[in-house]
């Protein structure tokens, strides 16, 4: 199962995505991106369905960027948002709708940091923290690592992947439990 | 292009972008297109009524993935990319052939596996060869493997949804040509003007005239081996290694133990045929021979098709001869130690 989930902060929005790409029952890929760049400070996470996710973001990522180029100033996060929407929305009732869902994770010098939940069905929401699909250690499908981006006034940055193998397998007894 | 505006082809063209969505195919070579699927094959003297179930856009939604009847696998290592595929193809549950070919050259340094149904993989890849060549011929450059997977993926994309199956990687070697033309471009630069060609076209060498150390960085990123696993439902992964068909499991079993990217020729055609050999062995929809292809940067060269059978019996020949070895040594063992315990103490 994939997963997506993004969290805002006060002056930052964190984002993170699992890394496989799984075709029926088989892994394919252990280190897929699923993070498109939409400009220097807009990240797109897309999953679904197979082809559309990467047509679908890549169709929203080229026409951000034209938008660029024409007009010579980048769309702000929440009229990105809007026009992803509108395009799922579009597309709903066609002969080929999208199967997608999105977090659109962004930060703009006026509105401050946005994280913006999209789901195939086209709505809208934006909200403080949101996650795609189920991300449990435990389920079947496991997910080994996931890529994990940061967002703030200075652009987007990677950080560390977080593996199993690091961060998950220390012991949650220290969080849970305050000392003494 | 003044054929295109002899026959008014500008007009045809313009008016096909604001009515598709995708405009896949720049100029109107015969591609299938999505509509046909909707005629019947009945209908030549009379129109059918629409409501017949013959339309194929709402099919009914299969039970569970339907798995591709094969074995194909291929891998990058330091000496290129390896491809390898069964050659058995089925048609519910019976051996249409025994030897087919899986493998298809697209072009001098590209080559595809193939997988899925037999005819749609080879209809699409000689339209993908021919779409190649096209390009070649227009920019005088190869395309590179993942503008010719791209390319693939954005072809197939509108029969999403119809039972149109094809999952193929695409193995290939970029680049080499650049390399080539600089080099042409840097020797005529020392002599007097030799003959360029006078077409206009100088694509290669003319980038090539300001050759920093970006151009050159860029040139080594951009040659090379290079995979590309693209399928019909629309995905398109770039990748050291895949394997597709009902006998993938099997085969990375194999491969994720073997592969490594310092192997030998040698030691990586052994591993994809053990591999191809162990998922025929289990899988009923893979079997007969195998097929090796090995691409480097002078193109692709093809193995001798080799009889899986010949490998069961030669494996074995050999299990039976290492029985053999054990029982003698153990045997060997027991009489030794017989005899030490008769001997008088």
């Amino acid at each position: 199962m994939e997963y997506l989930i993004g969290i805002q902060g006060p002056d930052f929005v964190l984002v993170a995505a699992d890394n496989v790409a799984a075709s029926s029952i088989i892994q394919m890929k252990h280190d897929y991106d699923k993070m498109f760049k939409l400009s220097e400070k807009i990240l797109l996470l897309c999953v679904g369905e197979a082809g559309d996710t990467v047509q679908f973001a890549e169709y929203i990522q080229k026409n951000v960027q034209l938008y660029k180029m024409r007009n010579g100033y980048e769309l702000s996060p929440t009229a990105a948002a809007n026009f992803t929407r509108k395009n799922l929305a579009d597309y709903l009732r066609s002969r080929t709708p999208y199967h997608v869902n999105l977090l659109l994770a962004g930060y703009d010098e006026a509105e401050g940091p946005g994280l913006f939940y999209m789901d195939y069905l086209s709505s809208l929401a934006k909200a403080p923290f949101a996650a795609h699909g189920y991300g449990a250690k435990r389920f079947i499908l496991n997910l080994p690592s996931f890529t994990v981006r940061l967002i703030d006034k200075d652009g987007i940055h990677d950080m560390e992947k977080l593996t199993l193998s690091g961060e998950m397998a220390r012991p949650m007894k220290a969080t849970f439990y305050p000392a003494a | 292009m003044a054929l295109e505006d002899l026959c008014h082809f500008r007009d045809i063209f313009q008016e096909d972008i604001t009515t598709e969505r995708f405009s896949i195919n720049l100029l109107h070579f015969y591609i299938p297109e999505v509509e046909y699927l909707d005629e019947s094959p009945i209908q030549f003297a009379f129109p059918l009524p629409t409501n017949l179930p013959f339309t194929s856009s709402q099919t009914v939604p299969l039970p569970f993935p339907m798995a591709h009847g094969t074995t194909t696998l291929a891998f990058m290592f330091q000496g290129g990319v390896l491809a390898a595929a069964d050659t058995r193809s089925s048609c519910s549950g019976l051996v249409a052939c025994p030897a087919s070919q899986k493998i298809l050259p697209i072009h001098s340094h590209l080559v595809g596996t193939t997988s899925g149904t037999s005819a749609d993989c080879m209809l699409w890849k000689r339209i993908l060869a021919r779409e190649l060549r096209l390009y070649q011929l227009r920019h005088s450059r190869r395309l590179s493997t993942r503008g010719a997977a791209k390319l693939l993926s954005h072809m197939l994309h509108p029969f999403k949804g119809t039972e149109l199956c094809v999952a193929a990687t695409l193995c290939g070697w970029d680049g080499g040509e650049l390399e080539d033309e600089c080099h042409d471009h840097e020797e005529s630069a020392g002599t007097t003007k030799t003959q360029k060609p006078d077409l206009g076209m100088t694509v290669g060498p003319s980038q090539g005239s300001s050759f920093t150390p970006q151009d050159s960085s860029r040139k080594a990123r951009l040659s090379g081996p290079r995979l590309f696993y693209v399928c019909s439902d629309g995905t398109r992964l770039e990748g050291m290694l895949f394997s597709v068909g009902s006998g993938s499991p099997y085969a990375y079993s194999i491969l994720d133990q073997g592969v490594r990217w310092g192997l030998t020729v040698e030691e990586a055609t052994s591993v994809a045929r053990e591999a191809v050999y162990r998922a025929t062995h289990r899988d009923a929809y893979s079997g007969n021979f195998v097929d090796v292809f090995h691409i480097t940067s002078k193109g692709w060269t093809r193995r001798k098709r080799e009889d899986l059978k010949e490998e069961y019996y030669r494996e074995k020949e050999r299990q039976r001869l290492e029985r053999k070895t054990q029982h003698d040594i153990l045997r060997a063992n027991t009489s030794i130690y017989s005899q030490c315990l008769a001997m008088p103490s």
